[in-house]
């Protein structure tokens, strides 16, 4: 979708990040939505000068004008007949613009199962038969130009999917599944965040949508499927002590037995873009700090702190995990 | 011209009577308006003061709330600040919504109706002072201790609208959601009182002749109001109750895994949630409506369309609850609906919007403090509403929805449709309780400060949206761009404070309260209000001509001072007020009004300590707590339905009124026929629930007990009603000893409790209300019954005492009335939910 190009010169200097999200689509489930953003602003806009002209002539204006607008036809016409047409123009148009969000998905089309969690994402990359073909974490890759359907669940309260630059956003309801279609024309990163309040660090519940050109996409899930069958024990130190300090009560490590499905799946935490839910950027550093003391990053969230870990073991755990691709 | 009651209108014709009122009438009529001094003032029951009390308080409360957003705005003005941690933010922003919501927005109207509409109807009082009392003592004791959970941490932390499961028990295992539930529930009992009182006020107190025509817009606007509180507050009351028997009981009404579903909540809550928004809009809206013709100094354009917008607004804002759920993935189908009906909304808006500005294009417009905020609430409202349209939009919704483009949206409308008219109210009516007026140089700083305030905090906050910052989010991160919009969203909050701030020293000089010496009609309104008053509000009341009688009879004030109208006096000796039929205003019968009580108070207290104590689980002291708040209502009512000295008055002109009638025309039968549709209402919502868990969730649906398993409560439910109606009957016959009747009225009531059990016994031997959501609904059906079941046995007792005391007139009693019409509702209920839970088969 085209975008009005003179409002962003404009503003640029202001809004560092101009435009916003919203109106900045990178696909076109947010693209239709986003044309219609302007025109419901255009409408707006149109409508509120309409209203502050008549209450100018009112308050200010020459007796001959006032005395046109001082009667019931002005109700009639302003009241009643503006809203109507403009209101029903809009709801045609609106609907017809954004056909494309209600079509079904094209058969065949990639399915994942997005589960929200208190307060991260599950992710589960669904074979042609709907069987779990790879588990992930706060981050979801989907290759460019195709139609990617979003199983959306949640495993405790209601959570909101929203990647503002792929879609609207779609509730995430304890015992229903919600279908989401996502679609992106270039590669790229694109972030999102829950967006129904679900308690504690909700604001820190961020996740990141990366879209491959197709080839490549299939190149990282067929690595990753080959990497499930044999990961040779590294026989480190940071392996010896994700093993003694319980970090496999709650982390899964495809390949390893280290089996916990209860946090986030750590197979390919070192590809990861972000720590902690889309909140961190992930490197040696940040990742030491998440297990040294993940509260003191995101206060409540389900992760205990590890501050009585020597900083020796915590860096030799980074260092495993950094490995993990 | 036709009569509704029999009364003729030529008798209109003696007023205003030429010949002198007796001497020391006036004086009889000020002892017997006379409030009580020190102390004593808290017994006071009369409408000049609760109303301002209950103004007062309602503004408190806003600036309790408007005191936690600043404080937000200084953790938002930067990212990752720790001003205030996740938790206390947390808090913080459920009490910024809730107070704002259900102890500022909608006890203000109530209140700014309890202090204005006597007065606009020139009656001397509401029609259950009493009532009004207890309703403001619940709100202010209640809404008081609900705000102080803040202090200790223990504050509800799941939003304003309170969404389980994440309310539920197992993630929210503290007492704050139950301080939320219990404290939001009992206060909406509040407002139902309140609305209660509203609708007979206005419907059967109003001066001579004020036919509905003629009636002031406010009184439309308040009679709306008050018909969708009780239509809609007892969704709220039911969801809340469901939610706090899942907390405590492990019931499972919104639990998927034991066939009940999140969304019930969210359907029962927004049916009260949207409606609600028009419920404090409304009142607001009559208000601009009703100073924009002293502002102008024209009559108001439009009246008529006004009365329909109002009319159409309430009809049309319970179809629109869904619009938001647009993002739980409703079937598209009915989201084009929704999306229709909400767009809808806005017809009824701008019949208002172009309304107020015909009447300004018509006049001559004072530019004067009030003018200026109602000018300002204008067009902030149409800004709000302009985005309301944009929301309505079902895709435009999915992206903004929950996002602070919405914070933005709803603070415009409710600043724009609510806050504003109630600063131009501040400035408009302060002459009616404060001997000197507030001042229009502070005012006009006030308006500006608060109008730039508005914007510079609300309008960034539409591209903060944007740029994707959730709403309910105690921090966001650096570098998402999001800094500058919000810092300038605290600046904006810091001015608006400001305006507020010097509002408070304009009251502090200048607000000095009475209730006889007001420094009156500074603006020149047309309407009764602005007749000269004392404690015993107008010393007679008009017969009403036009819609602006102030304006049409330049006599009026003076012969209404001289008591040449109705009621110039106290003939019956005691307070009194005239009920007049609903539609035309024709007298009908003089009303004895209490006068002050402590038992309202006590009865409050009493009240807000059973649902506190619960809270804090402190079981024994909360239902001692809640047992001497019924003892304290029967007390009060023990006062009432006693008949005076003389059968018939003087009410001016020779005209004869009655001082005690019975039957439907009275105003205490209305008040139990509304009090029985909230009633109704709430088994309607459960009746809803039911349905829908059978829709949603049919796999967990349990073959119900049989039919004829109910047949014992069926006809035991219809024994009560017969023994209810044959006490009614037997009390007319003039043979029966006094005890015969009552007798059969208290069987009546006794039975409805052998036909709950019979009910019960059967129904718990099929359904299990911890198992499925199914056998939770029936059992709220029978929990539904019990509270009526139990309200019945207790009117029992009183009609007991009353009988033993000689209390009962014949042939016909309005205690008596009421025990029976209770009962037969309660019978008729009671048999609808028995065959309800057995005919819903999963089967079928």
């Amino acid at each position: 979708m085209s975008r009005p190009i003179s409002t962003r010169s404009s503003l640029e200097s202001v809004f560092k990040g101009w435009p916003p999200p919203v109106l900045d689509p990178a696909g076109p489930y947010a693209g239709s939505i986003s044309v219609l953003s302007w025109v419901l602003f255009a409408m707006a806009v149109v409508v509120l000068g309409v209203v502050l002209a008549a209450l100018g002539v009112a308050l200010f204006g020459g007796q001959r004008l006032k005395s046109r607008l001082g009667g019931q036809a002005v109700i009639w016409l302003g009241g009643i007949a503006l809203p109507i047409v403009v209101l029903t123009a809009l709801l045609v148009y609106g609907l017809s613009l954004t056909r494309n969000l209600g079509t079904p998905a094209p058969p065949g089309a990639m399915r994942v199962q997005v589960t929200g969690e208190m307060w991260w994402w599950r992710v589960a990359y669904l074979d042609s038969s709907g069987k779990v073909a790879l588990w992930d974490a706060n981050e979801l890759h989907i290759p460019v130009g195709e139609t990617v359907v979003l199983e959306l669940r949640s495993a405790d309260v209601i959570h909101s999917f929203w990647v503002p630059r792929l879609s609207g956003k779609l509730d995430m309801i304890p015992g229903r599944v919600n279908l989401m279609k996502i679609k992106a024309d270039k590669p790229g990163s694109y972030g999102g965040q829950c967006a129904e309040y679900c308690g504690g660090p909700h604001a820190l519940m961020g996740f990141v949508v990366v879209a491959h050109e197709p080839a490549e996409f299939r190149r990282i899930m067929a690595d990753r499927q080959a990497a499930l069958a044999s990961k040779p024990p590294s026989g480190g130190r940071g392996e010896q002590l994700f093993a003694s300090a319980g970090c496999a009560a709650c982390h899964r490590i495809a390949g390893t037995p280290f089996n916990g499905m209860a946090g986030p799946d750590l197979t390919h935490v070192g590809t990861r873009r972000t720590l902690g839910a889309g909140i961190l950027p992930n490197n040696r550093g940040t990742l030491m700090g998440w297990i040294g003391n993940a509260q003191a990053i995101k206060p409540g969230n389900r992760m205990p702190p590890y501050s009585v870990l020597p900083a020796d073991d915590i860096r030799d755990l980074a260092l495993y995990l950094e490995q993990q691709r | 011209m036709t009569s509704e009651t029999g009364f003729d209108p030529e008798l209109y014709k003696r007023f205003p009577v030429r010949e002198d009122r007796p001497e020391g009438e006036l004086e009889e009529l000020e002892r017997l308006w006379e409030q009580p001094k020190g102390w004593a003032r808290l017994t006071i029951v009369n409408n000049n003061y609760v109303g301002l009390w209950y103004v007062a308080a309602a503004f408190l409360f806003f600036l309790l709330a408007g005191i936690l957003a600043l404080v937000m705005r200084v953790q938002l003005a930067l990212p990752l600040q720790g001003i205030l941690p996740q938790e206390t933010y947390n808090q913080f922003f459920t009490m910024h919504g809730t107070v704002m919501m259900f102890l500022f927005a909608v006890p203000m109207m109530e209140a700014l109706g309890v202090m204005l509409l006597p007065q606009m109807l020139a009656a001397r009082d509401l029609p259950f002072p009493r009532l009004s009392a207890y309703a403001f003592w619940a709100y202010f004791v209640g809404g008081i201790s609900f705000f102080a959970s803040l202090f200790v941490g223990l504050a509800p932390n799941g939003g304003w609208f309170m969404y389980p499961p994440l309310t539920g028990k197992a993630f929210s295992p503290g007492i704050n959601a139950d301080f939320w539930l219990l404290g939001i529930g009992f206060i909406e009992i509040s407002a139902i009182a309140g609305a209660i009182e509203i609708i007979v006020g206005v419907l059967r107190t109003r001066a001579p002749n004020m036919t509905l025509d003629k009636m002031p817009i406010f009184a439309w606007g308040m009679l709306v109001f008050a018909s969708m509180i009780i239509i809609a507050f007892p969704a709220v009351i039911m969801c809340t109750l469901f939610l706090e028997l899942e907390r405590a009981f492990n019931w499972p009404f919104f639990d998927p895994t034991r066939g009940g579903d999140p969304l019930l909540w969210q359907h029962l809550f927004w049916f009260f949630g949207h409606p609600e928004v028009y419920i404090i809009f409304l009142p607001a809206a009559a208000l601009v409506s009703m100073m924009i013709p002293a502002l102008a100094r024209t009559t108001l354009i439009g009246h008529d369309l006004i009365v329909l917008a109002f009319l159409a607004t309430a009809f049309i804002s319970f179809g629109v609850w869904s619009h938001h759920m647009f993002a739980t993935g409703m079937p598209r189908l009915s989201v084009g609906f929704f999306a229709a009906a909400s767009m809808a909304v806005s017809v009824p808006a701008g019949i208002q919007v172009f309304s107020w500005i015909a009447t300004f294009a018509s006049g001559k417009p004072r530019h004067n403090t009030p003018t200026l905020f109602v000018l300002g609430g204008l067009v902030i409202f149409v800004m709000g509403g302009l985005t309301g349209v944009m929301v309505a939009m079902v895709p435009f919704d999915w992206q903004v929805h929950d996002t602070y483009f919405i914070v933005a949206h709803l603070h415009y409308v409710l600043i724009g449709g609510a806050l504003f008219p109630v600063f131009a109210v501040f400035y408009y009516w302060i002459g009616m309780t404060s001997s000197r007026p507030l001042s229009e140089r502070l005012g006009k700083w006030t308006f500006w400060l608060m109008f730039v305030g508005v914007h510079v905090t609300f309008l960034p906050m539409h591209i903060t949206g944007f740029m994707g910052m959730p709403r309910r989010v105690y921090t966001y991160l650096p570098g998402g761009d999001l800094t500058f919009t919000n810092f300038l969203s605290t600046v904006g909050a810091f001015v608006l404070a400001a305006g507020v701030l010097l509002f408070l020293v304009d009251l502090a000089r200048n607000f000095r309260f009475t209730v006889n010496k007001g420094a009156g009609n500074t603006y020149g309104g047309g309407t009764l209000e602005w007749l000269p008053t004392g404690l015993y509000s107008a010393r007679s009341i008009p017969v009403v001509k036009s819609r602006y009688p102030l304006w049409d009879d330049p006599d009026i004030s003076r012969d209404v001072e001289e008591g040449r109208y109705f009621l110039p006096g106290a003939p019956t000796g005691n307070r009194e007020t005239l009920i007049t039929s609903p539609v035309r205003a024709e007298p009908q019968y003089v009303q004895i009004m209490p006068g002050p009580s402590v038992w309202p108070l006590f009865s409050a207290v009493g009240t807000a300590g059973f649902f506190l104590l619960l809270t804090i689980e402190a079981y024994i002291p909360s239902f001692a707590s809640g047992i001497l708040a019924v003892l304290c209502v029967l007390r009060w009512m023990w006062d009432t339905d006693r008949v005076a000295a003389a059968e018939e008055v003087d009410v001016g002109a020779g005209i004869m009124l009655p001082t005690y009638v019975t039957g439907r025309s009275t105003h205490g039968w209305w008040a139990m026929v509304i009090l029985l549709i909230v009633v109704f209402m709430l088994f309607l919502m459960t009746l809803f629930s039911y349905l829908y868990l059978f829709g949603v969730q049919p796999d967990f649906w349990q073959e119900p007990p049989a039919l004829s398993t109910g047949f014992v409560a069926l006809g035991l439910y219809g024994a009560a009603a017969g023994f209810a109606w044959l006490g009614r009957r037997l009390l007319a016959r003039e043979k029966s000893t006094l005890w015969s009747p009552s007798t059969a009225s208290i069987v009546g009531a006794l039975l409805l409790l052998p036909a709950l059990i019979a009910d019960y016994w059967s129904v718990s031997a099929v359904l299990d209300p911890v198992m499925s959501g199914q056998g939770a609904v029936a059992h709220a059906f029978l929990a539904n019954q019990m509270m009526l079941v139990l309200i019945a046995a207790l009117m029992a007792l009183y009609l007991g005492a009353r009988t033993a005391r000689n209390l009962v007139i014949r042939p016909r009693n309005n205690t008596v009335d009421l025990v029976t019409l209770f009962v037969v509702y309660t019978a008729v209920q009671g048999s609808a939910s028995a065959l309800i839970i057995r005919l819903v088969s999963g089967a079928g």
